[in-house]
């Protein structure tokens, strides 16, 4: 039953990435923008994640609530500080603004910290479970169902509360939203809390799960996740839900045939077919609304 | 009700709205009528919040209101049917509605206002779940302006509500506005179609380039020579 042991492990890798996608195109929703610092941004959760466990001893749940909620107020004064004003620029002076935040952030952590790497510490148990003949670890199957669990929630706070119906009528019509009284950039600022608190709940999770972070961490999985998103249809929720699952499992099976040197290298092949095969990606809006 | 005096907008460097002055009273619609480009959205745009004035003043019951935030007039009490409709049409019928009451908080009002939107609107209620990108446009309008209702307005913008609709359907939104004025909303309407316009209006004012030309009763506005040739396609 190994595939379904690699297949578990590609679901649990595919999370991390979804969560991530998840602010990617929530954001690029309601503004436009790919907020390429939004990578860093799951780094800095985990390293709060990272100090919330070995300095104040703090369990995984702790740890992982404390890291989404300054997460969620640095992605607010990033979009505040940096993005607020671009409002009305290109869109080619926001995306490099934002790749230059990418770089503040990474590059002030290694002024202060250095660029060591941490070990993260062992946080959840390990035991083996055995489940139709394959083996499977614990954490995995717990990370599985922190990151569902997330994403039930973020559904929940689309759809049904006032803040998501005003983030969907903003991404649609910002000018149309404000005649209906949103506050537009308070709308935006709650996007961008939203996005930075689930990147920095995988900045945890990933922490806990691959042990391993340091201040680079970060642009790896922030590029993955981007091309999860645009798998998915960048612009839609449940396009990054999927798009980072496929990703995920696409990554590991091509570890698990023995090509783990091609696993990335798999991921841009992705990105690469899908714009040319399919630029509006999976869940992609190409229908043209009626007027 | 409102005044506008002497208001001066720029689109950009485009001059586009110049001295312009204008007033609505309670219980009254006032139409503006004019050509394609001649500023007339750009009017509403102002007062509802989306332009800022350059120069000059909007009173709204009392209240300085030129320059604020679109939701501040929201909440002071007046509502805009944007030209094109611009629905949310990714969301369903009812959650466009719901979105109207944004600003409101009493829970038993709002579900009475939705009650009374789906008695102005039949077909609104037949399609509560339907996603708003898939009505016609005839739904559309009537979904806009019931949107606006929800917000429970003293004054109603409407922009072009007829544009892009059969007649039969002009129709029916018309006698609509006329029902809604009759329950106690003050209505702004601006439109290119002066002929339906007039004939609902207590007043108009007409605009080109930017500037107030004419204005009277509806009446003296049907009868005068010049609107008849411009606008009424008259001899």
């Amino acid at each position: 039953m190994d595939w379904l042991q690699q297949l578990i492990n590609g679901i649990s890798l595919g999370s991390i990435y979804a969560l991530i996608a998840l602010g990617y195109t929530m954001v690029y929703g309601i503004i436009k923008l790919i907020n390429f610092a939004h990578g860093d941004v799951f780094m800095l959760g985990a390293f709060i994640g990272f100090f919330a466990i070995t300095r104040w001893e703090m369990g995984f749940i702790p740890a992982l609530i404390i890291a989404m909620v300054v997460c969620s107020i640095i992605g607010m004064i990033i979009e505040r500080v940096a993005y607020k004003r671009l409002r009305n620029a290109t869109r080619i002076a926001a995306l490099t603004t934002a790749i230059g935040v990418s770089f503040l952030i990474e590059y002030t952590m290694i002024f202060f910290r250095g660029a060591t790497p941490e070990a993260y510490p062992q946080v959840l148990p390990q035991t083996n479970i055995n489940i139709l003949g394959a083996n499977i670890n614990s954490q995995t199957i717990f990370i599985l169902v922190v990151t569902i669990i997330l994403m039930i929630l973020l559904q929940f706070i689309v759809h049904k509360t006032k803040i998501g119906k005003a983030m969907r009528a903003v991404s649609h019509d910002a000018d149309a939203a404000r005649l209906m009284g949103i506050n537009v950039d308070n709308t935006i600022s709650a996007t961008f809390a939203i996005g930075s608190a689930l990147a920095g709940a995988a900045g945890v999770i990933f922490g806990s799960y691959y042990t391993r972070i340091d201040p680079l961490m970060g642009v790896l999985p922030g590029l993955k996740a981007f091309i999860a998103a645009v798998l998915g249809g960048i612009g839609s929720i449940p396009g990054a839900m999927v798009g980072g699952f496929i990703l995920g499992i696409i990554e590991t099976v091509v570890s698990a045939v023995g090509y783990s040197l091609w696993r990335d290298a798999a991921a841009f092949i992705i990105l690469i077919l899908i714009l040319i095969l399919r630029p509006a990606g999976i869940f992609g809006k190409n229908i043209r609304e009626k007027v | 009700m409102l005044q506008v005096n002497n208001i001066d907008v720029f689109y950009g460097n485009i001059h586009a709205l110049k001295n312009i002055s204008l007033e609505v009273n309670e219980g009254e619609i006032v139409t503006l009528i004019g050509a394609n480009g001649a500023g007339k959205t750009t009017l509403l745009k102002t007062l509802s919040g989306l332009l800022k004035p350059k120069q000059g003043t909007i009173t709204y019951k009392m209240q300085q209101i030129g320059g604020k935030p679109a939701q501040a007039i929201v909440k002071s009490g007046i509502s805009h049917v944007p030209e094109g409709r611009r629905v949310f049409a990714n969301m369903s019928v009812e959650e466009n509605l719901e979105l109207g009451a944004f600003l409101r908080k009493d829970r038993d009002g709002i579900k009475k206002d939705l009650d009374h939107v789906f008695e102005l609107f039949p077909r609104l209620k037949e399609r509560r779940k339907q996603l708003s990108g898939t009505l016609s446009g005839g739904e559309q309008q009537m979904l806009a302006m019931g949107r606006a209702i929800m917000a429970r307005p003293n004054l109603l913008l409407l922009d072009e509500p007829s544009m892009g609709l059969a007649p039969l359907i002009v129709q029916q939104i018309f006698e609509i506005i006329q029902t809604i004025n009759k329950e106690g909303t003050t209505i702004l309407l601006v439109e290119q179609n002066a002929h339906m316009a007039l004939s609902i209006a207590d007043r108009a004012y007409v605009i080109e380039t930017g500037k107030i030309v004419l204005s009277g009763t509806a009446k003296e506005l049907q009868e005068s020579e010049e609107v008849k040739a411009a606008y009424l396609g008259g001899v």
